[in-house]
This record gives structure tokens, sequence and C-alpha cells, in this order.
């Protein structure tokens, strides 16, 4: 992953700094806001569920502390935005550095791919991202380098605070997801960090019915790459070129984390 | 015949809201077995053990002989009135906002003759049929209503004192995706309930009965959360000023013991909906109940939990649900006396276990929701403060009144 560069280091990064602050480069959030009424991933009732975001106050400047205002949060180290380390699956669970407290920090910080597919999912809400898709898109925009995110853009987060988010019916969720082969694909051919979605998991609402059983999860975290979903605003950022930040939380043991996710982008030239 | 009450205007906002009273409060030690009979809806007097007067008021030795072993059991409810009298003005703060009063002095057939308050159709010299009912204040008093039911008999402005009546009273059901609570709905609906709000949890999920109950025309539906603070108060911020009854249908059941149900998640999951959902729902909606205790007709009335029995004795198949029972009924108990300011009942249903998805292993017999929704109903009509639904139900509380410890036994034998 190393690469050369003409730069060194002090120029490298005063010259991102004036970037950032004078235009040029922009920084996009693309985080929810965790809140106690954003929807979490649905199990069985029979299995252990996923704690959504709750928020208890404290004090706010009243009797229970005068000057200061200060909430205790519980969740799911899966709610809201939130990142998957390899030992969230079983796949993963022999692998070395697996846990969010573990993990080698060149990676929480890596150039970011974006794959639209906004308007087959908007056609499809079971839409799949297969092999095929990936090797049309390189055609027509060049290969994913190795040590790159992949986002996968499906504009799903504009359906939060409607049904369709989750979208839930009596044979399950339907949302986009990837199929086995994509991600047999970006992991072994492409050599990517990770995957991320708009959508709930980074597999298909039915990604329980694919071979092997929510591929994205299966492949992902048993080659040690990473997961983020419940991403929004991947309409910012460009197809390649931007610079992701995910850190999740240095949790001791933890199998992820909800986070703040930024990208750095260029910003439109100023004419 | 009673005139039947009619829907109350809307709130005029310039005028006060009438402060609650409380009738008198003081009883003696003996009495309150009195108030604990009515609390179950039991019309109780004492009877002498040795020579089989029944006497009233309550005592500490049998008027006739003397002995001081009285038990307290149900009564004969049949009397005659023989005089009857009508109070216009008080000096006793409660009293003097609801005169006139009609009070009766009654002959029981069972020997003593009590005062007591009088139901409006009752006809003097007459055959009268006696009910024990809690005040406002938590306390048995005694009311001779008329022998055989008249019309409209419940909207006797005595009588509605002593109950919840749903009849033009606004209602929040805390958890309409639940069976129990779509019965217990639609029971209100039934029963004249003016409006009925309904609580839905994640509401992005579709659960059966959904059509059905957004299809009825004085229900209200709402996201509503009882393991989320903020929405729990954002809803009593919307119609915590007009939930004259609340009703906790919310109960989260799973099987399982202490060592039989690993992990602490589900049993996290279990209180804060029964143990932490009820506290906030109290602390959200109570203050503003207890203040509008005497506001008119569709006044704040009641704050009712629909509750499993197993709140008495752990049954050790659900083990954790019913640690959670109990804990949600300590928790009434202190409700019961904090909202007694207000004159707001705060009644329990007890049920039985329920036919539903999580026992299917439980054994017959199971407690059908519109059972429950029925008893709900009665409660709130008849100011029960303790019921009991279902056989194993009324078994257990049974039993737990003669001796809790043998009780406790024979559910973890």
């Amino acid at each position: 992953m190393k690469e050369t560069t003409t730069m060194n280091g002090d120029a490298l990064l005063s010259a991102l700094a004036s970037g950032i602050r004078g235009g040029g480069v922009r920084v996009v959030d693309l985080t929810h806001t965790l809140a106690p009424d954003f929807p979490v991933m649905v199990l069985p009732p029979e299995f252990g569920q996923c704690q959504p975001f709750r928020m208890e106050e404290v004090s706010r400047y009243d009797a229970r502390g005068p000057g200061w205002y200060w909430n205790t949060i519980t969740m799911s180290e899966h709610a809201g935005t939130h990142f998957d380390a390899p030992a969230h699956w079983i796949s993963g669970r022999n692998l070395p550095a697996g846990t969010v407290d573990d993990l080698p920090l060149d990676r929480l910080v890596a150039p970011v791919v974006v794959l639209d597919y906004s308007a087959e999912s908007a056609a499809d809400e079971d839409f799949l991202l297969t092999r095929a898709h990936l090797e049309a898109w390189e055609e027509k925009n060049g290969a994913i380098e190795a040590g790159s995110w992949v986002l996968f853009r499906t504009d799903w987060s504009k359906h939060l605070g409607s049904d369709k988010y989750l979208n839930l019916r009596a044979d399950g969720a339907h949302s986009p997801g990837p199929a086995a082969d994509a991600i047999e694909f970006l992991v072994k051919e492409r050599d990517i960090i990770g995957f991320g979605t708009e959508t709930i998991g980074t597999d298909a609402g039915q990604g329980s019915h694919l071979e092997p059983p929510y591929p994205a999860h299966f492949i992902l975290h048993g080659n040690g790459r990473y997961g983020l979903q419940c991403l929004a605003g991947l309409d910012q950022l460009p197809a390649r070129g931007a610079i992701l930040f995910a850190a999740p939380l240095k949790i001791r043991h933890g199998s992820g984390s909800p986070l703040r996710v930024l990208a750095l982008v260029p910003a439109p030239d100023v004419v | 015949m009673t005139d039947p009450i009619v829907r109350p205007p809307k709130k005029d906002p310039q005028k006060v809201t009438r402060p609650p009273e409380l009738p008198p409060l003081q009883r003696s030690r003996a009495a309150l077995a009195m108030s604990a009979a009515a609390s179950r809806g039991a019309f109780e007097l004492q009877c002498c053990k040795a020579c089989g007067a029944w006497m009233y008021p309550a005592r500490d030795a049998c008027p006739e002989c003397l002995s001081v072993d009285l038990a307290w059991k149900p009564a004969p409810d049949g009397g005659e009135v023989i005089a009857e009298t009508t109070i216009r003005t008080t000096v006793d703060l409660y009293f003097r906002q609801r005169t006139p009063w009609r009070v009766a002095m009654v002959k029981l057939d069972c020997g003593p003759s009590v005062v007591c308050h009088l139901h409006g159709d009752v006809e003097v010299p007459g055959r009268v049929r006696m009910t024990a009912q809690l005040d406002k204040g938590g306390n048995a008093v005694i009311m001779a209503l008329p022998a055989k039911r008249t019309p409209n008999m419940a909207d006797d402005p005595e009588l509605r004192e002593l109950t919840a009546s749903p009849k033009h009273r606004r209602v929040l059901v805390t958890d309409g995706r639940s069976a129990v609570g779509q019965a217990v709905v639609e029971a209100l609906v039934n029963a004249g309930a003016a409006l009925v709000f309904v609580g839905i949890a994640e509401p992005w999920k579709p659960y059966p009965g959904e059509d059905r109950l957004k299809a009825h025309e004085n229900v209200q539906t709402f996201a509503f959360d009882l393991t989320d603070t903020t929405s729990v108060q954002d809803l009593a911020g919307e119609i915590g000023g007009k939930t004259d009854i609340l009703i906790n249908t919310a109960d989260h059941v799973r099987p399982g013991g202490i060592l039989s149900a690993p992990g602490m998640i589900t049993a996290k999951d279990s209180f804060d909906v029964n143990v932490f959902g009820l506290q906030r729902l109290a602390q959200a909606f109570g203050p503003g109940m207890v203040g509008r205790g005497a506001d008119g007709t569709n006044s704040a009335a009641a704050f009712l939990d629909v509750l499993p029995v197993y709140a008495l004795a752990n049954t050790p198949d659900f083990g954790i649900h019913s640690a959670t029972a109990a804990a949600r009924l300590s928790m009434l108990q202190c409700l019961r006396s904090e909202m007694r300011a207000g004159g707001v009942r705060v009644m329990s249903v007890f049920t039985g276990p329920i036919e539903d998805d999580w026992r299917q292993p439980v054994p017959p017999p199971k407690v059908a929701p519109g059972q429950i929704a029925k008893a709900v109903i009665a409660a709130l009509e008849g100011g029960i403060e303790d019921s009991f639904v279902g056989d194993v139900a009324k078994d257990v509380a049974t039993r737990f009144r003669q001796d809790a410890k043998v009780l406790e036994r024979e559910l973890g034998a």
C-alpha cells in the first residue's frame, strides 16, 4: 500500500491543511445522527437483540447538577452509523487484530471508491450488486485500487424516517446489497479495506437467503476486512478521489462501534 | 332513572382547574381490612366467630358478646333504606366541591345499620344492594345501590366518584402492537371512551391487527416507546394534559430463569419495558394526572397496569419475567400512594399466562386477550384496585393470601 510521493510529510500535511482551510478540500459528514428512533437490525425475537440508542439525562443545570448538562447513553455496538470489525462474524473469529481496539491505524484513514447504484436500487429494492456489475464499472471508471474502502451508494439513507428504510415484510427485509461473487472479487482480487452501505447492514435485506448466508459479513470479516453501514450522504462523494476517515471507538474486545464517518473530498473548482 | 352524563364541552382555558381535594382519610387500623376487601371488589364486614353477629363500623371486640375473635368475610349485601338526607353545604373541602350529596341510613339484612352514600335511583323506603367502594382517598366507603339495575346507573355522580369509568374519558393504551393492547382499545371504544390514544413502538415494523386498530374512528396512534425516555416525554407533552386514564398493556416476556437464560441483555430488555417503562410513564404522565384529578366529567381517573400474577411469587420457568413483575408491583404500590394526592386510582390487573407465542409451552388454562380487556373495563367501571384474570391468576392470588411461602414452594417445585 506504500506509495512514493515527491513531497515530504510536512509539505503534504500543510498542503492538506491549506486545502481544508482555504477551499479545495471539503470535509463531508457521512454519518446519521444517533437518536433513539433510529432503527436497528431486526433478528428473530428468540435471539439476543440489538439495543437501540438510548439517552438518559444525568443533569441539565438543575438540582441533579446545577451548572452542567450531560447524559448517559446506552446502545449496541451495532447501532446507528457503525463499523463492523472482523470478530463480529464467526468467519473472522480467529483472525488477529479482529476487534476494534486492535485495528491497524492506516486502515482507518484511506482512499474511497464510491459505486453509484442508486438508480438500480430505486428500480429494484432487492437489487444485488454482482461481480459482473463491478467489472462493468471498472470498464468505465478504471480498476479499484488495493487498499481502498468501497462504498455502495443506493441512496437508501434517504428512506430513513419511512418504513422503506428497513422495508420489513413477513418474509423479512428488502433492501439492496452485494452478492457473494462481488464481495469475493473485491476482497480477493482488489484487496479492499472494507465495504460500506447506506442500509442497516452490509448485506442485502434478503442476505440470509444467499450463499453463503450474509455473504458480505461472511467474506469480508473472514478475510479481515471491515464493514460500514447506515452511512449517509454518499451522494456528496466522487466516484474516486476522496479520503475516508472511519475510526471506531477503542472498545476492549469490541466487535464494532458507532462512529463519525468523515470524508475529505475535492471541492468544486472555484471559477 | 339517572340522567345520562353528556360529553363534556371543551375545556375553558380561562378557568382554573378544580384542585383535587380528598375525602376524609383517617381510618382505624381495623377498618383497613374493609378497604383491602373493597380493593378487590368485595363487600366484607366483620363477623364474630363466637356468636356470629355481623358488625359495622370496624370493631376490636364484638358488641354483642365482647369476643375479640372477629373475622372479615363477604357479607350479605341486601338491605332496606330507612332514612335519607341530602347534604347541601359542608365545611369539608372535598364534599363542598360536590354537593348536593345524598346520604342514607340502611338497615342491613345481616343486622347492622349503616350510614352510607345513596345512589340517586334508590327510592325511599326501598330495597338496596350494598357495595363497598374505594373513594378517591383509597378508603372503603359503603354505597347503597338500587336492588335492580336502572338505566344509566353508572352515570350517578356519587357512583362515578367511586369508579374510573372510561365513558367520555380520554385513554392512553401504551402498547398497540400486542393482541392484549388491541383488545383493550376495542373494549374502551365500546365502553364509550371519548378518545383512545395508542402507543406503537418501532412503527416501522409491521404488526398484525394494524389495519383494524387504525380503522376505529376514535383511535389515534402515536410512535411511542416505553424504553425511550424522550419518546415517553414527547407523547406526554402532546397528550399528557388530556390523558384521563392511562392503561399500560406493555409486557416484555421471555421464557427462562436466572441460570437457564445466560447473559444480561434479555433481562435488561425485560426490566427496561416492564419496570423502567412503567417509571417513565409515571414520571411523564403522573404529575399531570394528579393535577387533573377533579377536573369535571373527564377528570384524570386511573393509571392501570396489566401485569403478570407472578408478581406475587416467582414461577421459575419465567423467572426473570416474574422478577420484573414483582418490581413492577412494588412500583405500583409506591405510585398508588403518590397519586392518591390527586385522587387518581392506581389499578393492577393481574393476569395468568396469556395465550401468546411466548407461552406456547405453558399448559392451559391460559388467558385470552379479550378476557383481559373485559377485566380492564370491569376494573375501571367498578373502581376495583386489584383484579385477577383467569383461573391461574385467581388461584395464585388466593394461595398468596393463604401463605406466600407455600405458594413459592408450589410454583418452584
